[in-house]
């Protein structure tokens, strides 16, 4: 405790999670221009070129899939769920992190959460729709995929409503739907900013047919705010659910290393875990290539950086309790898998080793302050967590199905060179989607950032009455 | 600083007087003074939300909360009615003897529509309130207005209201001692 607090302006004051000398005009300037004003330069084409690149080769693996088959993938008897399951759960994880931010900090008065959550729940949405991609094409037939819905046909047919994967289908386009929302109605004041600010017709008619004819109205913003701290008092149990259930996909089967009570709330732990890699893997370069030191300052990386090594250690303690009750459970089987030639020993050892280096000694270095503050240190961190944390659900889906319950139905998995494609390619539709937002919407809550510099002023005492008031507004 | 910008000033052909501000606790007490004073058609238009600032509008009408709550049962209860409808009606099977009103294993979807339901009552819920979308508002109308998703903070009074008297409510206006006073033509 007090090594954290070694700092003289840590222990005075609270951190800034804004540079001092900010004023609604230059929040709204800086945060506006990025869309408004930055002509295109060469690191957003080179980040948007890679990005479609990659969306090329999704596509022309998911026409070769459509053309030929799954059976251009690796997943065969007895893994019948290969990288499509361990790719899915992986981006659907990465999503929550958004939502946790956007969320939960913002119901916990959590301020640092203002100048990351927008792009942390545009994250959300862009993994959300990559994690869709694979369900849908492991269906084989995916152009079938409306056979998940109840809706009334023909064949009398309903789903099973007792089957996790059912839940599945409710609880992620749920979650799609709401992160959407959430999304636009954060969206809706900073469209009208930009709508008052463009100077080209064109965009003064997209932007403004986006905002909704949204004007500031005291009345407005009353509702407004009741609708968004609602949205995120849904959102919060929503995040929970979503993993619990895709836990449930797992945990409902009998298969030995997954059938645990404790998978939904590891799931959760270890989708928090590597959400919040994500958004660090992404703001750090983000903030140094648009000059965003100001409002994503170290104090937010900081902050981040213990979520993850929080998360971590309860992911960690997932693991053990894990290979604890298979030994105390005396199941030969789950202690096969957990303890013995399953997932220590066998086969994928590499990736059990390769998962648990990853996910519980590299966070270790978090403990040590200078490397929660040091960008590139932690930005490698981050990267291996997310390694890390698909090494994870490779280990939980690949060990347990290779070897199950009759070793003559054993059988070796890997990725084919469609698996791979498919899973790059959906990187790249990420990396595209993300680099249109940045160019197109703004990647900070600029409404929320202005209400951040009038509570700074506040608690400096510059904002009572009207001269401090004069005193931040006097930019234009 | 203060002074009149346009010349018609006709009581039904403009829609209102609109004084502009620096900050929002000027605005707040501005809001104040005027309600104090009997003004009732009036708007304040800010950058972000501002606290006690529908409070001095006199609006303390807020329905959105109900049409959440209202959203989220409408929503669970008919993803739990569907469900045991097909389950114990429509389509029964026998599993394993197990029973038809298996509740337990239809909690998580009848979550998820609670959510969904009270999601989308929260967003077209506040929008229906709000009157948006509507892409015109006499307010676009002032240049000035621009900054209000800025910097500035504004309020209008309505030439609708009762009280709105163009001299003196252009006078009580230029003793709040704003940046700029407009009027808001239709």
């Amino acid at each position: 405790m007090a090594n954290l607090d070694r700092e003289p302006s840590r222990r005075t004051a609270p951190p800034p999670s804004l540079a001092p000398g900010h004023t609604y005009g230059s929040v709204t300037s800086k945060i506006s221009s990025l869309v408004l004003l930055r002509p295109y330069n060469w690191r957003w084409a080179v980040g948007m070129g890679i990005g479609t690149s990659l969306v090329i080769l999704l596509g022309v693996a998911v026409f070769q899939l459509l053309s030929l088959g799954v059976g251009i993938w690796g997943v065969n008897v007895p893994v019948m769920w290969g990288f499509a399951i361990i790719n899915f759960v992986w981006w659907i994880g990465i999503g929550h992190a958004g939502t946790l931010i956007s969320a939960i900090l913002l119901l916990l008065k959590q301020e640092w959460r203002t100048s990351i959550n927008r792009f942390a729940e545009a994250m959300t949405l862009f993994a959300v729709a990559c994690a869709g991609v694979f369900p849908l094409l492991h269906m084989g037939r995916p152009w079938k995929f409306y056979w998940l819905l109840p809706y009334p046909n023909t064949m009398a047919l309903l789903p099973q409503w007792r089957s996790p994967l059912v839940w599945d289908v409710f609880a992620v386009s749920t979650y799609a739907t709401v992160s959407l929302l959430f999304w636009y109605v954060g969206l809706i004041p900073d469209l009208a900013t930009l709508r008052d600010r463009a100077k080209s017709r064109y965009a003064q008619l997209v932007y403004g047919s986006l905002a909704l004819g949204w004007r500031g109205s005291a009345r407005h913003w009353a509702r407004y705010k009741s609708a968004y701290v609602l949205l995120a008092g849904l959102a919060t149990p929503l995040v929970v659910s979503v993993h619990s259930v895709v836990a449930f996909d797992f945990a409902a089967a009998i298969i030995p290393g997954w059938h645990t009570t404790i998978f939904p709330p590891y799931f959760v732990a270890g989708a928090i875990f590597s959400g919040f890699a994500m958004v660090l893997t992404l703001c750090i370069p983000l903030r140094a290539a648009f000059d965003l030191r100001d409002f994503i300052t170290d104090w937010h990386l900081d902050n981040m950086a213990k979520v993850i090594l929080a998360t971590g250690m309860i992911v960690g303690y997932g693991y053990g309790i894990e290979a604890f009750i298979a030994w105390y459970s005396g199941n030969p089987f789950e202690q096969f898998m957990l303890l013995g030639k399953g997932r220590p020993f066998g086969p994928y050892s590499y990736a059990y080793y390769a998962m648990l280096t990853c996910n519980i000694l590299i966070p270790q270095f978090l403990w040590i302050p200078a490397i929660r503050r040091n960008p590139v240190v932690l930005w490698v961190i981050s990267i291996l967590v997310n390694v890390g944390m698909w090494l994870e659900r490779y280990v939980i889906v690949v060990t347990s199905l290779s070897q199950d319950f009759l070793p003559s139905s054993w059988a070796m998995y890997s990725g084919t060179f469609w698996d791979w494609a498919t899973y790059i390619g959906t990187l790249g539709l990420f990396t595209f989607l993300l680099f249109l937002f940045i160019r197109f919407l703004p990647v900070i809550a600029i409404a929320e950032m202005r209400e951040l510099v009038h509570e700074s002023h506040e608690r400096s005492g510059q904002g009572h009455g009207h001269s401090g008031a004069e005193a931040h507004g006097e930019t234009r | 600083m203060s002074g009149v910008q346009g010349s018609d000033n006709h009581e039904h052909e403009v829609y209102g007087l609109i004084a502009e501000f620096d900050g929002p606790d000027r605005l707040v007490e501005v809001t104040q003074e005027a309600f104090d004073r009997g003004f009732r058609l009036m708007e304040a238009y800010t950058p972000f939300p501002v606290e006690g600032l529908d409070f001095a509008l006199g609006y303390y009408r807020n329905k959105v909360p109900a049409t959440v709550l209202a959203g989220g049962l409408l929503g669970g209860l008919s993803g739990f009615a569907l469900q045991c409808w097909s389950a114990m009606a429509y389509y029964p099977h026998d599993i394993a003897g197990k029973p038809l009103y298996s509740w337990p294993a239809f909690i998580p979807i009848t979550f998820e529509m609670t959510i969904l339901g009270g999601a989308f009552a929260a967003v077209f819920g506040m929008l229906y309130y709000n009157g948006l979308p509507s892409l015109y508002h006499p307010v676009f109308n002032v240049p000035e207005f621009v900054a209000a998703s800025d910097d500035r903070f504004f309020l209008c009074i309505q030439s609708r209201d009762p009280m709105f008297d163009p001299k003196e409510t252009l006078g009580f206006l230029e003793t709040c001692a704003p940046r700029v006073i407009s009027v808001v033509p239709y």
